[in-house]
């Protein structure tokens, strides 16, 4: 019944019930510990909806879900992981009239350019999701050697991975950063930042419904320049995903992630369109977030 | 002549968790912070009880227990809880430390065995060299109202202990209210306690703030009554410095500066240790620490 049409038959005025955008930290939907919210508004400015900021200390109870949830992650089988990750994709595919509404309403997108960033978001999953059971033996090989030795080398999840995505690509850009990751066994805590914040948390109730593990994936809103120095520096993360061009914050990351040698993988970040491009996806993405180990077996002479 | 309860106040549940509650809502920063962190560690009686405990995993919490930290200004933890069969161990290797040892005994943790084999439990375990008995009330008898029997019982423990201290586990997460929780701890006091203690960390939920603060107004107005000093205890659920110093927080607004010494006050824990020591790294470096710098027992 239209809002119009209530009144004319003399029923109450409805109140509508708005969202408030939560953070998605260990498979549970929090507020800001430091109770701050930052405001999404429409490309014309108008106020659309709270959306917690997270903290240095919602970035570490993150980190701590990511740590918890990353053993038992890495030990699914490969099929199952990839099963859980194709499931990401059906859950989008299902969801998707929100997050194009979203696009178009909160983003400016055109709608023919939304329905081209979900439908590629979805790709996406589905592409990585396919590589859970087949990267080990495309990336792994087993190497000759001159002595009677059976050696082969393996790759294996690095632990913790925190990424920064791209400020330009709301949806595409954010799961181009965290399926590569999350496939081979890492966890993930995904910093978003720029002028859309709302789909990566729809993003996030997605993907608690898509019997993906809580801690595998934990997403925050917030700033990146406020929250990089924390990632860098914290002892347990075991490397950093940065999207940016930004030389301070390349500069930043690279000096403070030395002190336990983290991973440091920067990129650029391209016009939204060219995320949407299938040469976007890449397997040497899963590759950034692998260590490889070798090892040697005697077979007797 | 048989043991009567004593009259014992009835507990405001109301007002008992609204007090503990607002121990949450406070904030310890910088300095202070890391005093109370130094202050926890000295509180707290490591503790390993599973039946999975070898010598070896003995030996490394010992090692822990005195040393927990590269930095020397960690200080020691005040003792090491272990089943009765490895206080041997626990002694050899703590030995000149300072840090005590303390045995849980007397079919712990359910109690429920026969009162000959539990003070020869007792008997033994203390024979071996243990500084201190923790020691589970029979609950069996308690929930059946023999109230009696549960005074004579930690009597004839407590005699059985000798020289070492007596701490009386009251598992408070099976007594039901927080008037059954005042009941027994006036018993275990007037049968000679020398510390009661919370919880055996088997039972959930274990300790929690508002049957601590019962507790502590129990050993309060038992001082006030008799000028016998008995101390605290809470075990079992309290993992992180947080936690910790909001029972600091409460025994002192509660008892005074006086029950703030690891003579009066401990914290049965385990995994509590490194949660304090990534503070304390966190605290000295300004970034956080990782879980995998720490040993995990």
């Amino acid at each position: 019944m239209s809002a119009a049409r209530r009144k004319r038959s003399g029923a109450p005025e409805r109140v509508p019930v708005a969202k408030t955008y939560k953070l998605y930290v260990g498979g549970a939907f929090v507020r800001s510990e430091s109770g701050q919210t930052s405001r999404q508004t429409d490309p014309e400015g108008r106020f659309v909806a709270n959306v917690s900021k997270a903290s240095r200390k919602d970035f570490r109870d993150a980190v701590r879900a990511a740590r918890a949830a990353q053993g038992g992650w890495a030990r699914k089988s490969a099929f199952n992981r990839s099963q859980i990750l194709f499931r990401i994709a059906e859950t989008l595919e299902d969801r998707r009239s929100l997050f194009e509404h979203t696009l178009v309403e909160q983003g400016g997108f055109a709608a023919a350019e939304a329905a081209a960033e979900v439908s590629s978001a979805v790709d996406r999953v589905f592409w990585y999701a396919g590589w859970a059971d087949k990267f080990t033996q495309v990336l792994g090989n087993v190497n000759p050697v001159a002595s009677p030795f059976f050696n082969f080398s393996m790759p294996e999840p690095m632990g913790v991975v925190v990424l920064l995505p791209s400020l330009r690509s709301p949806l595409v850009g954010l799961v181009s950063a965290i399926l590569p990751a999350i496939v081979s066994g890492n966890t993930v805590v995904a910093l978003v930042d720029g002028e859309l914040l709302t789909p990566a948390l729809d993003l996030g109730e997605a993907i608690a419904t898509s019997d993906v593990p809580g801690g595998v994936v934990n997403i925050l809103t917030g700033r990146h320049a406020e929250l990089l120095p924390h990632a860098a520096a914290h002892m347990d993360v075991d490397a950093v995903g940065l999207w940016s061009a930004d030389v301070g914050m390349r500069t930043a990351l690279q000096t403070a992630a030395a002190d336990n040698v983290k991973r440091v993988r920067v990129h650029d970040d391209p016009e939204r369109a060219a995320w949407r491009d299938p040469a976007a996806e890449s397997l040497y993405r899963i590759d950034e977030f692998v260590e490889i180990k070798t090892a040697w077996h005697p077979i007797g002479t | 002549m048989s043991y009567v309860l004593p009259p014992v106040p009835s507990v405001d549940q109301v007002a008992v968790e609204q007090r503990a509650a607002a121990f949450t809502k406070r904030s310890i920063k910088t300095s202070a912070k890391k005093a109370a962190l130094a202050f926890t560690v000295r509180m707290i009686d490591l503790t390993t009880l599973e039946g999975a405990d070898t010598p070896g995993k003995v030996l490394r919490l010992c090692r822990k227990a005195m040393r927990p930290a590269l930095d020397p200004q960690v200080p020691s933890v005040a003792a090491v809880c272990v089943y009765p069969t490895m206080v041997g161990v626990a002694l050899r290797e703590l030995a000149g430390s300072g840090v005590k040892v303390a045995s849980v005994a007397t079919a712990f943790p359910s109690g429920q065995s026969f009162l000959d084999v539990r003070l020869d439990e007792v008997r033994r375990t203390v024979e071996l060299g243990a500084d201190e008995i923790d020691m589970v009330i029979n609950r069996g008898a308690w929930l059946a109202g023999d109230v009696a029997r549960v005074h004579d019982e930690i009597a004839s423990i407590k005699q059985a202990c000798g020289p070492a201290h007596l701490k009386v586990i009251l598992e408070t997460g099976e007594l039901g209210t927080y008037d059954q929780v005042r009941k027994a701890s006036q018993v275990a006091m007037d049968a000679g306690a020398d510390f009661i203690k919370t919880s055996t960390g088997k039972v959930s939920p274990a300790a929690t703030l508002p049957v601590t603060l019962v507790m502590l107004e129990a050993i309060r107005d038992h001082f006030h009554a008799t000028g016998r000093v008995v101390g605290m205890k809470p075990a079992g659920g309290i993992r992180t410095a947080k936690q910790a110093w909001q029972y600091l927080v409460m025994v002192k607004e509660t008892l005074g500066d006086a029950w703030l010494t690891p003579d009066r006050f401990r914290l049965g824990a385990s995994s509590l240790l490194n949660d304090v020591l990534l503070q304390w790294e966190r605290a000295r470096t300004g970034h956080y620490e990782s879980v995998r710098s720490l040993s995990d027992d």
